[in-house]
């Protein structure tokens, strides 16, 4: 298969960049450990304190992984790479999904790290709800997977980082990566439109047995689609102008 | 406009690239202007041209980079996008740097491999002259070893079509020189390769034919010895006063003329007779001096003084 041995060039460039690492597991983990570990005994908004952000960090670090790897696509416009791209016959799609299976491979390498941190500091969680949890997370990924395709057809190399910088943490922050701030009232209700609200309550979720209500479906599949709309359109600006 | 060899063979056929009535403008500059063109299958073709003549415009219309705002081109029958998706096209377009964080080896490998029918990676890094840095990380490569890893990448595709946009701006002499014998091998495997330059001897020495663009046009058309022996012909420089420029024109061989306070200069296609000629009617004339014209000159001479309509 000619489109994976691509895929494995590209898997490789993201394992060899170590900035990519720093942000999307290093400091996520430090964190994790720096907080969880002296309230271990703590219960926090129903949930065991180190469960909880173990949860909160996974989403962080996630979040940048998936939009890191789809904004890559900025240094590569950049490179004037993609114009050589495409007078290929690799399909754009194939190109726009092999940066989200990389992104996606980070996010899991960041998952289990923590996961392996979460268990040394104590989080228990049976294999089900690990199941669910998983895979809340990975679907919940998926708006923040486009947008880094977004951004990496918007923005320019230089603005990359300060931009991913601060949207993923203002997204960490509101749904409650570093803590839910916000815990009732009418903003509540505001941030459960954010789509990082849902990452971070996949561990309760999961705790309790069951998946998201349908709000949270419906917040994840919006922002998917409108990101999506938005990231077509900035594509073929981009690609029409040239 | 001047046409040195009539291209007249426009039959459609599917073995070559045809563009029909090509124009493109970027605002207000009209960077090509109705270009007919008709390649065959197999041919090596120079874009000559100074720069901002139109033949990156075209080289990108032809290869679906760019899309016309008016006019057709087919591709061995055809469209752009039909062909590069078929993978027909290999290119190498005028700037461009690599993706980092693969060596020059996994980079032409993970190229190849988007291609139906590529070239073995070796053989590709061989013949570029990207061989002796293959291991190498891309970042690492000075401009011209960037160029050569370009050039392998353009040549795995093992296309149909090679399409070299000024190749050789970042290579020394002794690079220019491999490069263009690479290029040659590459040809001679039946392959169509259209490159373009802004240099003549390159263009004189490895293209079958030249097509010569200034303005967005096509200024001169033909085999390398043609368009010489149109526009590369001598120069008679002389004294002779209050002689109509127009007369002068009429003159046997003269292809154009110019004046400056007395002194005239003709550019001739046959000097020969256009002396005879010169001597007879204006026996006045003095200080004559014949020289070869260069083929610098000849596209000076081409390029530079055509008027915009």
């Amino acid at each position: 298969m000619t489109e994976l041995t691509y895929l494995r060039y590209e898997v490789l460039r993201t394992w060899r960049n170590r900035r990519f690492l720093i942000f999307s597991l290093v400091f996520p983990l430090i964190l994790f450990l720096a907080i969880a570990g002296p309230n271990k005994h703590v219960t926090f908004d129903n949930v065991p304190f180190p469960l909880y952000y173990m949860t909160g960090m996974i989403a962080w670090g996630t979040m940048v992984a998936v939009i890191s790897s789809g904004a890559r696509i900025a240094a590569e416009r950049n490179a004037g790479w993609t114009r050589q791209l495409r007078i290929t016959p690799l399909p754009t799609w194939s190109y726009f999904s092999a940066k989200i299976v990389c992104g996606y491979m980070m996010a899991l390498l960041s998952m289990a790290v923590l996961f392996a941190a979460g268990s040394s500091e104590g989080v228990r969680l049976d294999a089900v709800q690990w199941f669910v949890m998983i895979g809340l997370l990975l679907v919940g990924l998926v708006p923040f997977a486009v947008m880094g395709i977004m951004f990496g057809h918007l923005l320019k190399v230089d603005s990359l980082g300060p931009a991913i910088g601060g949207v993923t943490s203002l997204f960490a922050l509101l749904g409650g990566s570093y803590g839910p701030l916000i815990r009732s009232g009418f903003l509540l209700s505001v941030v459960k439109f954010l789509p990082s609200y849902w990452l971070v309550q996949a561990s309760k979720t999961s705790l309790r047995g069951g998946a998201w209500p349908l709000e949270a479906w419906l917040v994840i599949v919006v922002w998917t689609l409108v990101l999506s709309f938005v990231a077509v359109r900035v594509y073929e600006r981009d690609t029409k102008r040239v | 406009m001047k046409t040195v060899s009539s291209n007249s063979h426009a039959v459609e056929l599917h073995d070559n690239i045809v563009a029909h009535d090509l124009t493109k403008s970027f605002g207000k500059v009209r960077a090509v202007r109705g270009l007919d063109l008709s390649l065959q299958r197999g041919s090596t073709v120079a874009l000559l041209g100074p720069n901002g003549a139109g033949k990156t415009t075209t080289i990108d219309m032809l290869i679906g980079l760019t899309k016309p705002d008016g006019g057709t081109v087919s591709l061995f029958g055809r469209t752009p996008a039909e062909a590069v998706k078929a993978g027909m096209i290999g290119a190498m377009t005028q700037t461009g740097q690599l993706i980092d964080y693969l060596t020059v080896r996994e980079l032409v490998t993970m190229m190849a491999a988007i291609y139906p029918d590529p070239l073995d990676v070796a053989e590709a890094l061989r013949i570029s002259g990207a061989e002796e840095f293959a291991d190498r990380q891309t970042r690492k490569l000075s401009g011209g070893e960037t160029q050569r890893v370009r050039f392998a990448i353009a040549l795995v595709a093992d296309a149909e079509l090679l399409v070299l946009d000024e190749p050789t701006v970042a290579l020394d002499v002794e690079g220019r020189r491999d490069f263009w014998s690479a290029m040659r091998a590459f040809a001679a495997r039946g392959k169509t390769v259209v490159f373009a330059t802004h240099y003549l001897e390159e263009a004189d020495a490895y293209a079958d034919r030249i097509v010569l663009m200034s303005r967005g046009r096509i200024v001169a058309d033909g085999a390398p010895t043609e368009i010489k022996a149109t526009v590369g012909g001598r120069i008679i420089r002389a004294t002779l006063p209050d002689v109509e420029l127009l007369a002068l024109h009429a003159l046997p061989g003269v292809t154009t003329v110019d004046r400056k306070g007395d002194a005239i200069t003709l550019n001739c296609s046959n000097s020969d007779l256009t002396l005879r000629e010169l001597l007879s009617v204006y026996p006045m004339v003095r200080d004559i001096e014949v020289r070869g014209a260069g083929l610098e000159e000849a596209f000076l001479e081409l390029t530079v003084d055509e008027e915009v309509p």
